[in-house]
């Protein structure tokens, strides 16, 4: 059975590949051995942001090469890495507030509002509204709305007004993790007891039962109810 | 496809109380031992050379292990040091990072060398979660029993141990470098059930939760300005001559050159097999996932253990061709998607352990012929995540799964309304390096290893939630045992003799000599589809 093909140009160069392909699988099917421009190949590591555009169409349209198909025509190039501004800091001495945020990225209030990151995330994040959030000083809100950000940098790569949103993103995330989501309690108080020796006596006679006294004692333990 | 979605369709009231018998113990063992590739003899050989020779291993790892070096031992020149450190970290994913951060912390000159970007890593793409003991109701001792039963009492039981009682400590550490577990509005850790455990005790990020600790790890790496170098993978490490690592050789995967560095100690965490698609299976696993610090560290005498048992997780997608392979979450059937066959019968109880429902599928589809095969030849039976809203309502799954449901999506099938098609997928290496508890190689000087790349604390089945786990604790012991250790060790002489007796070794034992590993990079191009022979890199 002949294979439907479709055209692609890879960089400008036009190669014919199997139709329903991703960008990834397309590339390699024309030969590409990738180093760059290839991770997680599952849609989580933001390696292969890819730029690309339709026949008879100016606009630019992007997305990650493991999860677009190619279609008749596509014009494409990977942007593996973005060289983008990252601040460096001491998650544990920033307090969570605006003024700290900005004077790590001062950019951040060059936003000019015209959306265009938010056209140009691949996983569909609102991401003009949460930088909005973070110019207010909504850490919380930001953080949880760019949650799911996987950092290609396509964002940063469109962004006129030159701000790094990815990089701001998790700067958002780890002071909100840090300083505003309530502390988990019952793991501080488990530490204390693990640092003071609580369960060392339990752990060395499990681990001189037998293989038939330990697999006992592993059938009769009880499971928690869902 | 279709027509034979609709045949699921007309069984689905039916099956609704329709609860499949679980398998008895005499029926799983014979189930797996028909049909777990595991068991199946043609997928396994000795291994001719070696340490661990006469050891039975897949093919796939026997045939990288069975190779030549890239080096020329006897005219590879060592006398100009590009870099000369305390401590080397070879690979740079969960345990990378985090043995980075940790000798970082203890005052070691460090240098981290990655073959792809730092955290490009099978870390990044754990969904499900990481176990820790820090309820009231559980304890690092019932976390050391599930463990156990999980890996089949075969689990190194110091391993274990360090793994349970270090894992309070190490979500206390992700909590304080600004992790953004899922909580309660009290702070209190949201937990699950896993597979095997008997607590609630699996701790997630959404099901971003791999990701969500690689991205923290990494922007400290970042912080501290630790040195990284990224695209540049180890091939092959450095010995005193007498069987003590004193370095490695690195290659510039864009440039080709290679580089030298001295260090007074290395640790390797290099991550798993996947990509060798042990028994021709498809992966979950990173593109990276190429054993290369196996090859490595059994040149210079590591013994591995374990590595006759592979994870295959029994639901990896099987359509569309796009994603086949990847991963799809035991969530899914933990919310009440059962698995059918073209008739849409039920043929397996969904919460059986992996590897009998992995079983169960490969029976169902080869012996039984009762899968379905799709265009491109390849099996699977129906997941029937329709179930899903019908049990637990409407927006179940954009709300639970929200990663898997954006997956299907993209290619234009919407898993609320049809069912998907799953097989199993290569998932994890369950064997590795043997260490001890400081992840120390049992047989070789000022070597550590972490991470998936190691053996023994899994046994033969690792459990849910534990990987994450074991990144993380082993990653930091690594990064802690390595710089303490550098301080009373002097920079070693170089040399590569370990690779020419390997190298004679394998001479003697007639081995083609076509043979080049670590391959470091998969080879899925058509001109070079031949699996672990790459000319090109």
């Amino acid at each position: 059975m002949e294979e439907e093909k479709v055209k692609i140009f890879i960089m400008g160069k036009a190669y014919q590949v199997p139709k329903g392909l991703t960008i990834m699988k397309a590339m390699e099917y024309a030969g590409y051995q990738f180093i760059r421009g290839c991770g997680c190949r599952g849609g989580f590591c933001g390696a292969c942001g890819t730029v690309y555009r339709m026949p008879d169409d100016y606009r630019l349209l992007v997305g990650l090469a493991c999860q677009t198909v190619v279609e008749d025509g596509m014009y494409l190039t990977q942007i593996p890495v973005f060289p983008g501004n990252k601040a460096t800091y001491d998650v544990e001495e920033l307090r969570p507030v605006l003024s700290d945020i900005l004077k790590l990225y001062p950019e951040l209030t060059r936003c000019l509002g015209c959306n265009t990151c938010t056209k140009a995330c691949p996983q569909d994040l609102d991401v003009m509204n949460y930088m909005a959030a973070a110019m207010r000083g909504d850490i919380a809100r930001a953080a949880d709305m760019s949650f799911d950000c996987l950092m290609c940098g396509l964002c940063a790569a469109r962004c006129p007004a030159e701000t790094v949103q990815y990089n701001i993103a998790i700067l958002l995330r780890r002071v909100y993790g840090r300083h505003i989501a309530p502390r988990a309690e019952h793991l501080a108080a488990r530490v204390e007891e693990i640092l003071d020796g609580a369960f060392d006596e339990s752990l060395d006679e499990v681990m001189r039962l037998s293989r038939a006294e330990l697999e006992a004692l592993y059938n009769q333990r009880d499971i928690e109810p869902e | 496809m279709y027509e034979l979605i609709k045949a699921v369709e007309a069984t689905r009231q039916r099956r609704y109380d329709e609860r499949h018998p679980r398998l008895s113990p005499e029926g799983k063992q014979q189930l797996l031992e028909k049909f777990h590739p595991d068991y199946r003899p043609d997928t396994m050989r000795p291994v001719k050379v070696g340490v661990s020779r006469g050891t039975v291993m897949p093919h796939e790892l026997v045939d990288v292990l069975e190779s030549w070096s890239r080096l020329d031992p006897e005219k590879f020149p060592l006398d100009k040091i590009d870099y000369d450190v305390d401590v080397l970290i070879i690979g740079g994913g969960g345990a990378g990072a985090s043995a980075a951060l940790m000798a970082n912390e203890n005052g070691a000159d460090v240098l981290l060398a990655t073959k792809l970007r730092l955290g490009d890593a099978n870390t990044m793409m754990a969904q499900g979660g990481i176990q820790a003991a820090d309820k009231p109701n559980d304890s690092p001792t019932l976390h050391y029993l599930d463990v156990m039963g999980g890996g089949g009492f075969a689990n190194k039981p110091e391993l274990v141990r360090a793994l349970v009682q270090d894992a309070p400590l190490v979500i206390k550490w992700l909590e304080d470098l600004g992790c953004m577990f899922d909580k309660e509005p009290d702070g209190t850790m949201t937990t699950q059930h896993g597979g095997g455990t008997c607590r609630k005790r699996m701790h997630a990020a959404r099901d971003y939760s791999g990701a969500e600790i690689m991205r923290t790890l990494r922007d400290e790496v970042k912080n501290r300005e630790i040195p990284v170098l990224e695209f540049s993978p180890a091939v092959e490490l450095l010995s005193d001559g007498e069987g003590t690592c004193t370095g490695a050789v690195l290659m510039n995967l864009e440039t080709r050159e290679f580089l030298i560095v001295r260090a007074k100690t290395v640790v390797v965490s290099t991550g798993g097999f996947g990509r060798l698609h042990i028994a021709d299976f498809p992966t979950t696993n990173h593109y990276g996932a190429t054993a290369d610090g196996l090859v490595m560290v059994y040149r210079l005498g590591g013994r591995l253990v374990f590595l006759d048992a592979t994870q295959f997780h029994p639901t990896g997608a099987a359509y569309p061709e796009q994603i086949v392979g990847l991963l799809i979450t035991e969530k899914v059937r933990g919310l009440g998607a059962q698995l059918v066959n073209i008739h849409g019968e039920q043929f397996v109880y969904p919460l059986e352990t992996r590897d009998a429902v992995s079983s169960a599928i490969i029976r169902e589809c080869v012996e039984r012929k009762k899968g379905i095969v799709t265009e491109t030849g390849q099996y699977g039976v129906w997941l029937d995540s329709p179930m899903i809203e019908q049990i637990h309502g409407e927006g179940t799954i954009l709300r639970s799964l929200p990663a898997m449901y954006r997956q299907y999506a993209r290619f234009g099938i919407d898993m609320r309304k049809t069912p998907i098609l799953v097989f199993p997928t290569l998932h994890y290496q369950n064997g590795g390096v043997d260490i001890r508890d400081d992840t120390s190689v049992t047989t070789v000087e000022n070597l550590f290893v972490a991470g998936e790349t190691s053996g023994g604390v899994h046994g033969r089945n690792r459990l849910m939630g534990n990987s994450l786990l074991d990144v993380v604790v082993f990653g930091r012991r690594a990064g802690v045992a390595a710089a303490r250790k550098a301080r009373h060790v002097e920079s070693g002489h170089l040399s590569l003799a370990h690779v020419s007796d390997y190298h004679k070794e394998l001479e003697d034992a007639g081995l083609p000599k076509d043979r080049i590993s670590p391959i470091l990079l998969p080879s899925y191009t058509r001109h070079q589809a031949v699996p672990g022979a790459n000319p090109a890199v």
